[in-house]
């Protein structure tokens, strides 16, 4: 009896050390492991739109007024109703509808590679932007931009990536005009999952949470299909017509 | 301190058990509760009668949508039938998630996602038993087994019956499957939704779709449904002969659209198949 207590007494004493021992692992990790190797999915690639929803407000441009299923303001529904691309063009705001909150919805490839170890980038060919996601903290940039500031980390028991970003130039959520303002914070959750015979697909889940033009979190969610290689790439400048 | 080997080894086991039980729950989620539809997509497409956009048909599944009536469902045998599991990915609804445990250890057994309106209960299997053999039989709600990635749900679908996968008649077969995928980030819970169908789609159909926590009371929607005359013909089957369906550019004129995108067909699902467009509204 006294060798089982005496049994315990040290198997308690090993799993205290051995608790310690992995905390202090764990900070040391996170002082030296970058973000590319803390990775717990590898995003990187090339990926292209698989339009299955929504394909009338993505594919083409829906008409005038045609906010549906967009919780707006009334604020926003008047500005949406004085959509008129070409001010927009004549502005040099084509850009527009390829900002942070909806460059994921544009119909295109997407290649997502490091820019270094602490920051992923997503090139869109469809309207040719770039997106740089952070781990590292920064200071956002003074002047905002159509794709903003945006600070990335792991969910590593989620095995997801979260990105938030702010400081985003007003733009569209859709080709007709439906505004977000730069007031606007976007947050991201990009999951993966297998697909078919080796494929992989990549959700992205966006929230867009704008105090002026929505009365409440836009939610969608949109996916992809990677691809083998960048062979289909094809880079096309934005449009106010598209 | 001076341990035996016995004792040793002892100690080690115990360790061992203790430590692997101490590791982070792989990070399962609470999947049961209230979800409410976040309904910012439009994954319907039914608001008119020949609407097979964004889907991936083969001729076959086109040539079949296209003889199907939706007054089908004013006869008699075709009132109370509910739609196929596959209406979990397509339909607006809140998600009503109960959870049955076993009464010794507490172990999930089964989730159950509540019926809704005319979408039959469907009861996700986590206790690792198997699907039924092939020969078994097909039901309105299928057979669904579920499993845990990490901390991702991810369940199957196998034994459906034949059905529609929206309103409008774009059919799938008995020998369909449904893979879906629930991530959760916070109060959002993200569906993906893998449909394969050998006759039908060409290629898997995919759905995503997002719900929220809820934060009332979701009302449930399980209604009674008693058949009743509406009009049906006893005897005819509402249906259109190959090539007769009146509305089939109905779709294509209100939006400028070309016909292959209203049919359904696969090369469309692409961003390529913009480049073939030629004009359209507000283009």
């Amino acid at each position: 009896m006294r060798r089982i207590g005496r049994d315990i007494t040290v198997a308690v004493a090993m799993i205290v050390l051995t608790a310690a021992s992995l905390v202090a692992q764990g900070r040391g990790n996170a002082v030296v492991r970058t973000a590319q190797a803390a990775a717990p999915i590898d995003l990187t690639g090339y990926w292209v739109s698989f339009v299955t929803e929504d394909w009338r407000f993505r594919m083409v441009t829906p008409a005038r007024g045609d906010y549906a299923r967009v919780p707006l303001t009334s604020d926003g529904r008047k500005t949406a109703d004085g959509w008129n691309p070409a001010a927009d063009e004549s502005a040099g705001n084509q850009c527009k509808a390829f900002g942070a909150a909806n460059i994921m919805r544009v119909p295109g490839r997407f290649h997502i590679t490091w820019q270094d170890p602490t920051t992923l980038r997503v090139d869109a060919d469809t309207g040719t932007q770039t997106r740089t996601l952070r781990f590292a903290p920064a200071a956002p940039a003074a002047e905002r931009s159509w794709q903003g500031h945006s600070i990335a980390s792991w969910d590593a028991a989620a095995r997801s990536l979260k990105v938030v970003t702010t400081n985003m130039r007003a733009g569209y959520l859709r080709w007709n005009g439906v505004p977000y303002s730069e007031n606007a914070t976007l947050t991201e959750h990009f999951d993966l999952a297998p697909h078919g015979d080796g494929g992989q697909l990549l959700v992205i889940t966006a929230i867009v949470e704008d105090p002026q033009y929505l009365q409440r979190p836009f939610i969608v969610s949109s996916h992809f299909k990677k691809e083998r290689d960048g062979s289909k790439w094809s880079p096309t400048p934005c449009t106010s017509r598209w | 301190m001076h341990l035996s080997m016995v004792g040793r080894v002892r100690v080690a086991a115990i360790v061992v058990v203790v430590l692997s039980l101490a590791r982070p729950a792989a990070a399962q989620f609470e999947f049961s509760g209230a979800w409410n539809y976040v309904g910012t997509e439009d994954l319907s497409n039914d608001s008119l009668p020949v609407d097979y956009m964004g889907l991936p048909l083969t001729d076959e599944g086109r040539a079949r949508a296209l003889t199907y009536s939706e007054s089908q469902l004013s006869m008699p045998e075709h009132q109370c039938e509910a739609w196929p599991p596959t209406y979990l990915a397509t339909g607006g609804f809140a998600l009503l998630v109960t959870r049955q445990t076993e009464p010794i250890k507490g172990a999930t057994v089964s989730y159950t996602i509540a019926a809704w309106s005319d979408r039959v209960p469907t009861v996700i299997w986590m206790d690792g038993r198997p699907h039924p053999s092939k020969y078994a039989l097909h039901t309105r709600s299928g057979f669904t087994t579920g499993r845990w990635e990490g901390s991702t749900l991810v369940t199957h679908t196998t034994h459906m019956k034949t059905g529609n996968l929206r309103k409008t008649g774009p059919p799938i077969s008995d020998e369909a499957t449904m893979t879906t995928r629930y991530f959760r980030h916070g109060n959002v819970l993200t569906m993906l939704s893998v449909i394969e169908d050998p006759y039908y789609l060409t290629e898997p159909m995919v759905w995503t779709k997002s719900y929220q926590l809820a934060e009332a009371e979701v009302p449930s929607q399980v209604l009674a449904c008693i058949t009743t005359y509406e009009g049906a013909t006893p005897g005819e089957v509402p249906h259109y002969s190959p090539e007769t369906n009146p509305f089939i550019d109905e779709m294509s004129r209100k939006y400028g659209l070309p016909r292959e995108v209203v049919l359904g067909y696969p090369e469309t699902l692409y961003p390529d198949y913009r480049k073939k467009m030629k004009s359209g509204p507000g283009r």
